[in-house]
């Protein structure tokens, strides 16, 4: 970048800035939003000057939602409990059944492995209002419509085709002669898989696992129409803040905080993994 | 017998690669497979290792029928042509690895792989990632893997290919004796004749159709089975002409530039027939003019390769010749000059399906050579 004039570099950083505003002027917004009162959200012309305030925090911990002219009780806590239990045990049971399956897709060909890989994936073509109405129907029939197995069960549409074909990709990378050379020296085909195959696809896992979690969390009609008020994820108790007596803004925007500081976080600590990749040099190309 | 292999058949989809592959390698002998690429030496290796199963034939290992045996039970060591070292481990975990699945304690494990790092001067490199190595390093942390858990069998796919000329011909000079310490059976790959001959007691010299020849180096050199496997060995590569014997009073002979050759009374058999004359660079030296049989040959280039000095001349015909002679002594350097051919040391082979023709030693022959 030695090349670059003085004008060049100062364009790239209003370019670079620019872009970073477009992309981060909602988050912003929100953030702002989440400290302000309805009624100064809702004044017109909107100014960026205002008290700060932590009722909507406040409201949104302590369950209580306090408007106007009401008071009401809302499960924000709760529902952020479930997001998080129902997106980390759906990847929990995506990565158990999905990692030795990628494998067993990249590993092993078998009759059909290809169609039933394709399959895996074609759940995630299938518009979910289209399944949803059989589903709901089966599931009260099982018993398992509004239980925490029966919402994790119907998040695996979501989760196993994501992480199938991501690992199995990674797997596909890891030159199989590694592998081989680990059962030539004598081990066994289960310590091959935990101490070659799991950790040169680790980064691949963990991306897998990263998307899955964001797009679990993200779940909105599955939950909606599966879950009663007890078990709903953020998505769907965000309902809770348009009130008879208008929509709560405030809170609205401090939930959006809450809700996104999870995966926001898991972002952050998994960038090291995704950058990562698979640069290991260890098979001359 | 260390290890048999009996009539291996393997494809790949519809893509034959082996069809019927038969050989067997003694205890503690050095068998190379020597082959272009695509002859099917890799996947050998790799149906003997059991990573791969063939689709007919049956490969014993001392003794023992390895059908549904899997890799870890089969006694072997191997080296990877692309080395295939553990990316996540370090060159001390990478060379310990046949011993860790011995359950071997640390101290044991230290102890080997010190000792064998020694022998291959990789002790300093140990603690190493395998991305942090030289390639020499790389193939001698492979080597080291592949011959520490002391395996009865040892398979070697081209170690030495994706190496640097310098370490290549150390190697070269070092493995034979590293082998040898180490009293297994080996099973080397390679596409360099020169290791081939270096390295092995016997050599398989493979290609698509399979095994072409099987014997010593030297059989090998004296006797190559077809045209190709006398090119193959060699440096400079064998002259081969067309040529058609003929009888004539002095007993069978070929014609090299209109210069009559006698050669081996035993070639009777194959008067009339279209051959290709195979004649090694130094059986060819230079003469006089004036000597009998002597070829005039027009001086293109010398070559001098450090112990001997390769010249490459056209025959009358416009046919290319190189003779190959010690360096140090006489031989025209431009102009013309003039060849004899030593008619003891030329191969015969049919020129249409290129396989070597041997001089019958039957009575009639040896009388009709008499006369």
């Amino acid at each position: 970048m030695n090349t670059a004039s003085p004008l060049e570099t100062v364009l790239r950083g209003i370019a670079i800035t620019l872009v970073i505003l477009f992309f981060m002027f909602p988050i912003f917004w929100i953030v702002l939003m989440s400290f302000q009162t309805n009624a100064t959200i809702l004044q017109v012309p909107p100014s960026i000057s205002f008290v700060p305030t932590l009722q909507n925090y406040q409201g949104l911990i302590t369950g209580q939602l306090v408007t106007d002219t009401s008071s009401l009780e809302i499960k924000f806590m709760s529902n952020l409990f479930n997001s998080l239990f129902l997106s980390t045990a759906s990847v929990a049971v995506g990565l158990i059944l999905g990692v030795p399956a990628a494998y067993a897709f990249a590993r092993l060909k078998f009759r059909g492995s290809e169609d039933i890989a394709f399959t895996l994936l074609s759940f995630r073509f299938a518009p979910p209002l289209l399944v949803l109405l059989p589903l709901t129907i089966y599931f009260q029939q099982l018993g398992l419509a509004n239980t925490y197995a029966g919402l994790i069960w119907v998040y695996q549409l979501i989760v196993l085709p994501l992480i199938l074909w991501i690992v199995r990709g990674y797997f596909e990378d890891i030159p199989a002669d590694i592998e081989y050379a680990y059962r030539i020296a004598g081990h066994r085909w289960w310590t091959t898989f935990r101490k070659i195959a799991l950790p040169l696809a680790a980064p691949g896992i963990a991306a897998a696992a990263l998307l899955a979690f964001i797009f679990a969390w993200n779940n909105f009609i599955f939950a909606l129409v599966l879950a009663s008020a007890d078990k709903q994820p953020v998505t769907v108790g965000a309902l809770a803040f348009i009130t008879a007596s208008g929509v709560q803004y405030g809170q609205i925007a401090a939930g959006i905080i809450l809700s996104i500081a999870p995966t926001f976080a898991l972002a952050l600590y998994a960038q090291k993994y995704l950058v990562e990749g698979l640069s290991l040099g260890a098979v001359k190309g | 017998m260390a290890l048999a292999l009996e009539n291996i058949v393997k494809a790949f989809k519809k893509d034959v690669v082996l069809d019927g592959i038969s050989l067997s390698v003694d205890r503690g002998e050095t068998l190379v497979l020597f082959g272009p690429s695509g002859a099917g030496k890799t996947v050998l290796l790799r149906l003997i290792a059991g990573v791969i199963e063939p689709d007919e034939g049956t490969i014993t290992i001392q003794g023992r029928d390895m059908e549904g045996v899997e890799p870890e039970d089969r006694g072997i060591g191997m080296a990877f042509q692309n080395f295939a070292l553990f990316p996540h481990m370090d060159a001390t975990d990478n060379i310990a690895a046949p011993l860790t699945a011995r359950n071997m304690n640390k101290t044991g494990i230290k102890s080997t792989v010190d000792k064998i790092a020694r022998m291959l001067k990789i002790e300093h490199v140990l603690h190493h990632k395998p991305k942090e190595l030289s390639n020499g390093q790389k193939q001698r942390t492979a080597l080291a893997r592949a011959l520490v858990g002391e395996p009865d069998i040892l398979l070697l796919d081209d170690p030495l290919r994706n190496v640097d000329a310098k370490l290549r011909f150390e190697m070269r000079l070092e493995l034979p004796r590293l082998l040898k310490d180490q009293n297994a059976t080996v099973i080397y790959v390679t596409q360099d004749y020169k290791e081939a001959m270096a390295l092995g007691n016997r050599i398989a010299v493979m290609n698509v159709r399979g095994i072409e020849q099987t014997g010593t180096p030297s059989d090998i050199y004296l006797t190559p089975a077809n045209v190709e496997i006398a090119r193959l060995f060699g440096d400079p590569v064998i002259n081969l002409l067309d040529v058609t014997p003929f009888q004539a009073e002095g007993g069978v002979q070929i014609t090299l530039s209109g210069v009559p050759l006698t050669i081996d009374a035993g070639y009777l058999d194959v008067v009339g027939r279209d051959c290709i004359v195979g004649i090694r660079p130094e059986a060819i030296r230079f003469v006089d003019e004036d000597s009998a049989e002597a070829i005039p040959l027009e001086i293109e280039t010398e070559t001098p390769l450090n112990e001997k000095t390769v010249t490459l001349g056209l025959t009358l015909n416009g046919r290319e010749i190189m003779v190959s002679r010690p360096a140090g002594t006489p031989g025209p350097a431009q102009g013309t000059g003039f060849i004899a051919v030593d008619a003891n040391h030329i191969h015969l082979f049919d020129r249409t399906t290129g396989q070597r023709i041997d001089p019958q030693a039957s009575p009639a022959a040896k009388a009709q050579g008499a006369t």
